[in-house]
């Protein structure tokens, strides 16, 4: 790549650069002054950035070889070696400049937007420790890697969640979050152990290599039941994924994280870690293929989360708690394409996504400057004079968002919609409404939490609307850089990520799923993909969700009241987010608590307190209250003794 | 004829009545030294009968040694028992239960 | 004649140390105690063990004993308390002695250890020194035991004395290192002052 370094070299300096950043930001804190902090952390960050654009040259335009090497093999046990080593390609490369640049952006924001905040140089030192984990998730060779990358993110954004240590809901957040990702690491872990007993390795292309041979193989988990070894794998691999990406049942943490600075929602919680179970599925489709069963649950648990979180973003109050659900119901469609074998797809999907929803998030985040930290937009309004920077970015994020036809959003949503109806596999049917329908609901939440915070009324209090004006430049500036990517990213590369042959040796598709191979045989460029997305269906959803939102919170703002009022129970179970709290609550923390107590109770207290540890005390000061008797301090009952054992061994010699 | 068995038995015979002393004289704590001594006593005697049946002189060594000890032993045994007396005013064994439990 | 011998002095040895566990005094006791230990001095010359025939009355007699006696005497005990339940005991006694007894003869009775096992052996000659042979046996093949048993011995003799030794703090006694030290200014000081007159006398 250059000339004077290896290969492999380079990549350590890119993984490196912002782990050093963050040991000085973190270790040194008290030491430095905050100037110091951003200048090191940014300076790590910028030049990863810098290399990894160099990387994605080297990869996309000069047509580098795949590089899969050790870097430093950690032990070797029983002929499995645990290893750490870098697998660079064409997935890699591009995952490396999205996280890079997001990461980038949102340094420089911070800058902004922690201005006022005594954990200036931790939150530094955090998201730079972020960006080091992410980048070891995405340029693992191995499982275990792999899972060390995946961990440490899910640490780091505990970590973040709960930055405002302080605040008791922020705690909770974090708790929750940490909770709910352990039960999809569970998942995670077992499928990794499952890999390891199949293949005996956990080299990426070991594995894949002899994934095709496996594919037979069958595994009684429960007696009697014969169940497909692949398929136990993908699931389980998939659970984690779900606990990562947020997919229902296991999506109840990401809008509490919304609790954490709003930077963070926009790195962590919508651009990248949230998207690192889109990235494993997609590294992981050699294996996925083989199990349709496993394609079929990833594609209805995507097309649930998609449509169903929607319906959530509609009633939501909260800035940001609307662009959670609305990133809930993104990672949704990521998902689906998943399930429909477009793992191309998903990954361009999660591209363009991590770019207009990092805008979106650090829109919202101006915007949450610009008020004081108020985040409830029924108090906002016709800030579209205030800060108009802010506007047109957010304008063309949320055009991004809802797929507008031209704008990123737009090449990505509907190939995801094409390739979901031309999919076969069993679920595609009921995907493929969902996604529709959800077409329609993105542009109505979005376009609605556009309206009420831009235009109409101002309903903000007097002395918040005097203070209200632009943010500072190092806001401002990352919004606009994400707006570029935002807008012509998807029109300028969709040629050749989808229908090229930019993932032609990392994604492996089975013939028959080739769901993207069809669709390529009618894509004409991406003009003609513009000229005919306005005759399709989703684009008039989309129209008309534009058109109800304008309708419902522009023209006539008393009938969203009435609507609420007079279908109470349909706002009631989404107000309660489907009950997914209660349910986990009561039932699955409630039952925990009833068994914990029966146990404790019966098993702690009960058998192992007073049976086993106070009853063999109990036992032995009993036993040995009779046995001191024979300890009488009489020196000649000792002689007496000793004699008599003395005559018996002596007998038992002789005799 | 004298044969080795004499002197085992004579050795026996001295060994069991001091043993039988150790149970008669509980309650004397310097009689049970004396009876101790009487032990050693037959044992040395055993040593010397084999040493002179079996024509080996180390049988003889190890009386010395077990002499050696055997008044070394005497010597700290009656310091402890002056010790004993001075602090407890009794050599009366029945009262010594320091040790009971 | 040795026959008779032996018998006589086993007889004298097996009486004598009935009597120290019979006895009530225990000074008497010792008394048997040293009778017991001249007769088996007997028994051991007829063994051939001169050196330490002559051992056992020097060390066991001559210091041992006395070391007995002298503490029996020193100590005040009341006799007649400590020989309580002697009657009492004595059952006991004589079913563990003859247990003893019996599981020894068992073993060292005639058939292993009689005649036709161990012959006896022939005398040696007058000119044969025990101590000679003794020693040489001690100083070589047994210096490093030997060696220890007079370190156990010097062990012995501190432990003896440690235990025994006690301090009184009160006891008066003379400070001899400042007896010595002690210069002739210490003892004697001049003292000069100024004459002055007596009552009524004239100057």
């Amino acid at each position: 790549m250059f000339e004077n370094y290896t290969d492999s070299q380079v990549y350590l300096a890119i993984v490196l650069a912002p782990l050093i950043g963050s040991i000085i930001a973190g270790v040194f804190n008290a030491y430095i002054s905050r100037a110091v902090a951003h200048t090191v952390t940014i300076a790590g960050v910028g030049l990863s950035f810098i290399l990894a654009l160099y990387v994605f040259k080297y990869f996309a335009f000069d047509g580098a070889e795949i590089y899969n090497e050790t870097v430093y093999t950690w032990l070797a046990s029983d002929g499995i070696r645990f290893e750490i080593g870098f697998l660079v390609d064409n997935l890699t490369s591009m995952m490396l400049v999205v996280v890079s640049f997001v990461s980038l952006m949102v340094h420089l924001y911070t800058i902004g937007y922690m201005t006022d905040d005594p954990g200036y140089k931790r939150f530094f030192s955090y998201i730079s420790l972020f960006t080091f984990s992410m980048y070891m998730l995405v340029m693992s060779n191995n499982f275990l890697q792999l899972f060390f990358g995946w961990e440490a993110v899910g640490l780091v954004s505990y970590l973040l969640i709960g930055f405002y240590y302080k605040k008791e809901s922020a705690i909770f957040a974090n708790m929750k979050a940490f909770l709910v990702n352990r039960v999809g690491d569970f998942g995670f872990i077992l499928g990794i152990a499952g890999v390891l007993m199949v293949f005996n390795t956990l080299d990426y292309a070991d594995v894949f290599a002899a994934a095709s041979s496996h594919a037979d193989m069958t595994i009684e988990l429960i007696p009697g039941e014969q169940w497909s070894m692949m398929t136990v794998i993908c699931i389980l691999l998939f659970i984690g994924a779900m606990g990562k990406s947020a997919q229902v049942p296991l999506h109840v943490w990401l809008p509490d994280s919304m609790e954490g600075p709003t930077p963070i929602s926009a790195l962590i919680h919508a651009a990248t870690m949230v998207t690192a179970g889109i990235f494993m599925v997609t590294r992981m489709s050699p294996l996925f293929e083989l199990s349709e069963t496993a394609l079929t649950f990833i594609l209805v648990i995507g097309a649930t989360t998609a449509l169903f979180m929607g319906f959530l973003g509609i009633i939501q109050n909260d800035i940001k708690r609307v662009v959670a659900y609305s990133t809930l119901s993104q990672l949704g469609y990521m998902t689906v394409a998943l399930g429909a074998s477009a793992y191309s797809a998903a990954v361009f999907h999660l591209m363009t996504h991590a770019f207009f929803k990092a805008l979106l998030f650090l829109a919202a985040g101006s915007v949450i400057i610009g008020m004081h930290h108020i985040q409830d937009i029924r108090q906002m309004g016709g800030l579209k004079k205030y800060m108009p920077i802010t506007y047109w970015t957010s304008l063309l994020g949320t055009l991004a968002l809802i797929g507008f036809p031209g704008l990123s959003g737009f090449y990505s949503k509907d190939s995801i919609i094409e390739a979901v109806h031309a999919s076969t596999i069993p679920g595609s049917t009921y995907a493929y409404y969902a996604v529709l329908a959800g077409v329609f609901i993105t542009a109505l939440y979005s376009l609605r939490l556009f309206f009420l915070v831009f235009h109409g009324e101002e309903r903000m209090d007097h002395h918040t609307k005097e203070h209200l004006k632009e943010s500072p430049w190092v806001v401002t500036v990352p919004l606009v850089l994400l707006a570029i990517p935002s807008v012509i990213i998807g029109g300028l590369t969709i040629s050749s990520v989808l229908y090229g042959d930019y993932f032609h040796n990392v994604v492996f598709v089975q013939h028959a799923h080739d769901v993207l191979g069809h669709l390529k045989e009618e894509f004409h460029g991406p003009f003609a993909m513009i000229l005919h997305g306005m005759t399709q269906a989703p684009f008039f959803l989309m129209a008309a969700g534009i058109a109800t939102a304008w309708y419902l919170y522009m023209k006539n703002t008393e009938l969203p009241g009435k609507i609420k009022s007079s279908f109470r129970l349909i706002y009631d179970i989404l107000d309660n987010k489907y009950g997914f709290d209660a349910f986990n609550d009561k039932v699955i923390a409630g039952g925990t608590r009833g068994l914990g107590n029966i146990l404790s109770k019966f098993g702690d207290i009960m058998i192992i307190d007073g049976f086993v540890v106070n009853g063999s005390a109990k036992s032995v000061a009993w036993f040995s209250s009779v046995i001191r008797h024979v300890q009488t301090g009489y020196l000649y009952h000792y002689a007496f003794v000793m004699i008599l054992g003395l005559i018996g061994l002596l007998a038992l010699v002789v005799y | 004829m004298l044969t080795l068995t004499h002197y085992l038995i004579l050795s026996a015979i001295v060994f069991s009545i001091s043993l039988a002393g150790v149970f008669i004289n509980r309650k004397n704590i310097i009689i049970l030294l004396m009876c101790v001594e009487l032990m050693l006593l037959a044992v040395n005697t055993n040593f010397i009968a084999f040493s002179y049946y079996l024509n080996d002189t180390a049988g003889q060594v190890f009386v010395f040694f077990i002499l050696t000890v055997a008044a070394a032993e005497a010597a700290i045994g009656l310091a402890i028992l002056v010790v004993l007396f001075r602090n407890k005013r009794t050599i009366n064994v029945e009262d010594l239960d320091t040790l009971k439990g | 004649m040795e026959t008779i011998l032996f018998y006589f002095f086993s007889a004298f040895m097996v009486l004598s140390a009935l009597m120290v566990i019979t006895v009530h005094n225990p000074v008497r006791a010792a008394f048997f105690l040293v009778l017991t230990f001249f007769a088996s001095a007997a028994v051991w010359l007829l063994l051939e063990a001169e050196f330490l025939a002559v051992i056992l009355i020097i060390v066991y007699v001559g210091a041992v004993m006395v070391l007995f006696l002298f503490v029996v005497m020193m100590l005040d005990i009341n006799i007649t308390e400590l020989k309580a339940g002697f009657v009492k005991n004595l059952p006991i006694a004589i079913a563990v002695a003859l247990a003893m007894f019996g599981t020894i003869y068992y073993v060292v009775g005639g058939d292993q250890f009689g005649v036709e096992h161990f012959a006896t052996p022939d005398r040696h000659a007058a000119d044969y020194s025990n101590i000679a042979a003794l020693g040489k046996l001690l100083y070589t093949e047994y210096v490093f035991a030997f060696e220890i048993a007079a370190v156990i011995l010097l062990v012995g003799i501190v432990a003896a004395i440690s235990l025994t030794l006690r301090r009184r703090p009160n006891t008066r006694h003379q400070k001899i290192e400042d007896q010595i030290a002690v210069k002739s200014e210490d003892r004697l000081r001049v003292v000069e002052m100024a004459p002055h007159a007596r009552k009524g006398e004239r100057k």
